[in-house]
């Protein structure tokens, strides 16, 4: 297994974390958190990858066919749906700090300080 | 007896997705959905006492679907219940109970939504706690997680509620990828997620550097949702927006779940395979103290009732985090304690508040001056739940202060009880501040901070105008937390009692034996030895000397003005506003930034620590 994979997660999990931290505007921000959780995605399925190997259905293939590790795709899956779950909620905060508001910025969204 | 484990997380689930599948027909009838709520959480409080007191004598384990473990290698997802995480899921059912009582009345209207999140937040919590598998913990971490952003934007059409709630969920869900990225790199070394296995599987190695970088990334997580320095930020802003009847359930237990996962995740995964250096407690007792001491300032100088208490809860958190971090059964004891007093403690303080909110309508400690007088009830319990959060005894509190300061002491760190008095001084004398200015009218009126003012003056659609009287439903829940607090606290043999808990809990070899391969382990042994738990006149001294000295700092914030050394005119601390609030900006972007630092440090020490 090459380190490559792990570079690439290393890289969208900073380039994510860089955009939440400087973006001014909160679909954009909430995009930013899609992009950090993206990584765990090529984490996951990058540990259970096989050079080589095929998809993990056994139904015509002998049972000792290498095969990549369903786990972790398993595991990718239900992060989807977390992701889903998440994406959905905040994206109505936005929408309603929009139609109430009128601003996507956090700073003016602003109630609380200190 | 065992298959009783899964109902605690199955029944609130049903019961929350029938609320929700029949909401056209009982959509309203608002008393309907009420009981069924209040009766579910009180159902899953009862089994969850009968499962806490069968574990006495020994873990339990429940395999879902039958997949037990073969040859002493996982397959399935189990709960693995032993005496502390079962006692911790019987103080949430038990908060979730006297929170949804307290609504009964607390809300004008309420949505259906309302009772179905409050149960699906349970669910997460209870299945939290009870959880053997590391990627089971992350799912009940997002569970609980959603319910909680949903419930603090209970009032969307407000500006600090969406606010509160964005900031809440974009921090909690970059440390949970975090904590996620940890549990693959963790899966990828060991091709386990049996917390169990994992546990065995890097036990006896050299720790490499794949294995403390993926510890520190599923610590990412869990100290975010724990509230600690520098992942804190996000607690403040939720806690000041949520439903009150909510905020009793972040701060008594979601905050210290996240403690309770730091400690789980340590002692069943990584203690023994790291060795249990001191460098660990060293990195964990900073940050302990750093966020006592952060949590305890900015306590001390906010006007917002629920955001002082929501610092009061940072505070706490960090003395937990101390307890936790000596590694020592006694520490652990400590800890566990504290969290009970303190759960019951804060969620009658947060409910004392929302009768204030419901009866004044409004949380702005300057505008309340002398206000409560009308209330005297609630002006007894709440000044009882204050003087117990500045360590009276006999609350339960001081027990828990007493042992970790002991336990300190024990291991030749013998500031930890300086650390604890100091920190709780300072929260029992803001606390007692508001007692004493809110419902006696002692001192003179605080001068107004015009930001302050403005932030707690939007607090009031929550209910919909003052009310005349205090419903019953709402005074008895407060009332009966405190006297629990009260009777734990003269509990006999409580110390021995959860010190057996502590050391189970300490005892990897025996956890793994009894998850992997079934083995009943009657006597536990724990790394560093249990300790002796009776109560000290030195504990007693030190919570009656923290309690006096917070009440007399609370005469003195409340009559500064009238002591000759200082002059009138003079704002102490007036200096320190702008820095304060550039800290504690209110922004999300700064916190991620935090985060990130917070990140760097702990996996700089760490990494060189343990290399």
């Amino acid at each position: 297994m090459s380190i490559f994979p792990f570079v690439v997660v290393a890289w969208v999990c900073a380039v994510g974390l860089y955009g939440i931290i400087t973006s001014r505007h909160l679909v954009h921000q909430i995009v930013c958190l899609i992009v950090v959780q993206s990584s765990t995605y090529i984490l996951l399925l990058g540990v259970g990858y096989k050079t080589g190997a095929v998809a993990p259905y056994f139904y015509d293939i002998p049972l000792n066919t290498p095969a990549v590790d369903p786990v972790v795709q398993a595991l990718a899956l239900t992060d989807v749906v977390v992701e889903a779950a998440v994406t959905a909620l905040l994206l109505a905060f936005a929408v309603q700090a929009h139609k109430r508001f009128g601003t996507l910025d956090p700073e003016e969204l602003r109630q609380f300080q200190g | 007896m065992d298959s009783l484990l899964p109902l605690a997380v199955a029944v609130p689930l049903v019961a929350a997705a029938g609320i929700s599948a029949l909401n056209p027909l009982f959509g309203h009838r608002r008393r309907v959905l009420d009981a069924v709520a209040i009766l579910t959480a009180a159902a899953v409080t009862g089994l969850l006492v009968v499962i806490m007191l069968s574990t006495a004598d020994g873990q339990r384990v429940y395999w879902f679907a039958g997949f037990t473990p073969s040859h002493g290698v996982a397959l399935g997802i189990d709960f693995a219940v032993d005496q502390l995480n079962s006692g911790l899921a019987t103080l949430t059912a038990t908060l979730v109970t006297a929170a949804l009582v307290f609504s009964w009345r607390y809300f004008e209207r309420v949505s259906t939504y309302y009772h179905a999140l409050m149960l699906v937040f349970l669910a997460g919590m209870v299945g939290f706690c009870l959880t053997g598998d590391i990627f089971n913990l992350f799912v009940f971490f997002e569970l609980m997680g959603v319910a909680a952003y949903a419930l603090t934007a209970y009032r969307p059409e407000e500006r600090g509620p969406l606010q509160g709630a964005l900031n809440f969920a974009i921090t909690n869900s970059v440390g949970a990828y975090l904590s996620l990225s940890g549990i693959g790199l963790i899966y990828g070394r060991t091709g386990a997620l049996n917390m169990a296995q994992i546990g065995q599987a890097i036990t006896g190695h050299r720790p490499d550097g794949l294995v403390v970088v993926a510890f520190v990334l599923i610590l990412m997580g869990l100290l975010t949702k724990a509230s600690i320095v520098p992942f804190h930020f996000w607690l403040a802003d939720a806690h000041a927006v949520a439903p009150t009847p909510v905020c009793v359930l972040f701060s008594g237990v979601m905050v210290e779940l996240g403690l309770y996962g730091i400690a789980r995740v340590y002692w069943s995964m990584f203690g023994a395979g790291l060795g249990h250096r001191d460098a660990i407690t060293a990195v964990l007792l900073a940050l302990g103290i750093a966020t006592a001491v952060v949590g305890a300032l900015f306590c001390f100088r906010q006007r917002h009732l629920k955001r002082l208490l929501a610092f009061s809860t940072i505070n706490h958190a960090g003395l937990f985090l101390i307890g936790i971090a000596l590694l020592t059964p006694l520490g652990l004891t400590g800890a566990a304690v504290y969290v009970i007093g303190h759960g019951l403690i804060k969620a009658a303080l947060f409910l004392s508040v929302g009768i204030v909110l419901h009866r004044l309508g409004s949380v702005n400690e300057t505008f309340l001056h002398g206000r409560g007088r009308g209330l005297p009830v609630t002006g007894v319990v709440f000044v009882l739940a204050a003087l117990a959060l500045a360590d009276l005894p006999p609350f339960a509190l001081y027990l828990g202060a007493g042992w970790i300061g002991q336990s300190g002491d024990a291991r030749e760190l013998h500031w930890i009880t300086a650390v604890i008095m100091t920190t709780s001084v300072l929260v029992g004398a803001a606390v007692l501040r508001v007692a004493g200015g809110v419902f006696y009218g002692l001192g003179d009126p605080p001068s107004e901070d015009p930001q302050m003012a403005e932030e707690a003056s939007e607090e009031t659609s929550e209910t919909d105008e003052a009310k005349s009287r205090t419903p019953l439903s709402m005074i008895v829940p407060p009332a009966v937390l405190v006297a629990a607090a009260l009777a734990v606290g003269l509990l006999p043999q409580l110390g021995d009692l959860v010190q057996d808990g502590a050391v189970r809990f300490q005892d990897q070899a025996a956890y793994n034996a009894t998850v992997l391969v079934g083995a009943h382990i009657a006597h536990p042994t724990a790394l560093l030895g249990p300790e002796d738990t009776s109560v000290t006149t030195t504990d007693v001294v030190t919570g009656v000397g923290t309690a006096v000295a917070s009440l007399v700092l609370a005469l003195m914030a409340l009559y500064w003005r009238r002591l000759p050394v200082l002059r009138r005119g003079f704002e102490p601390g007036a200096g320190l506003v702008r820095p304060i609030r550039r800290f504690q900006s209110g922004v999300v972007n700064d916190y991620v930034t935090w985060m990130v630092v917070g990140l760097a440090c702990i996996g700089g020490a760490l990494a060189f620590a343990i290399r």
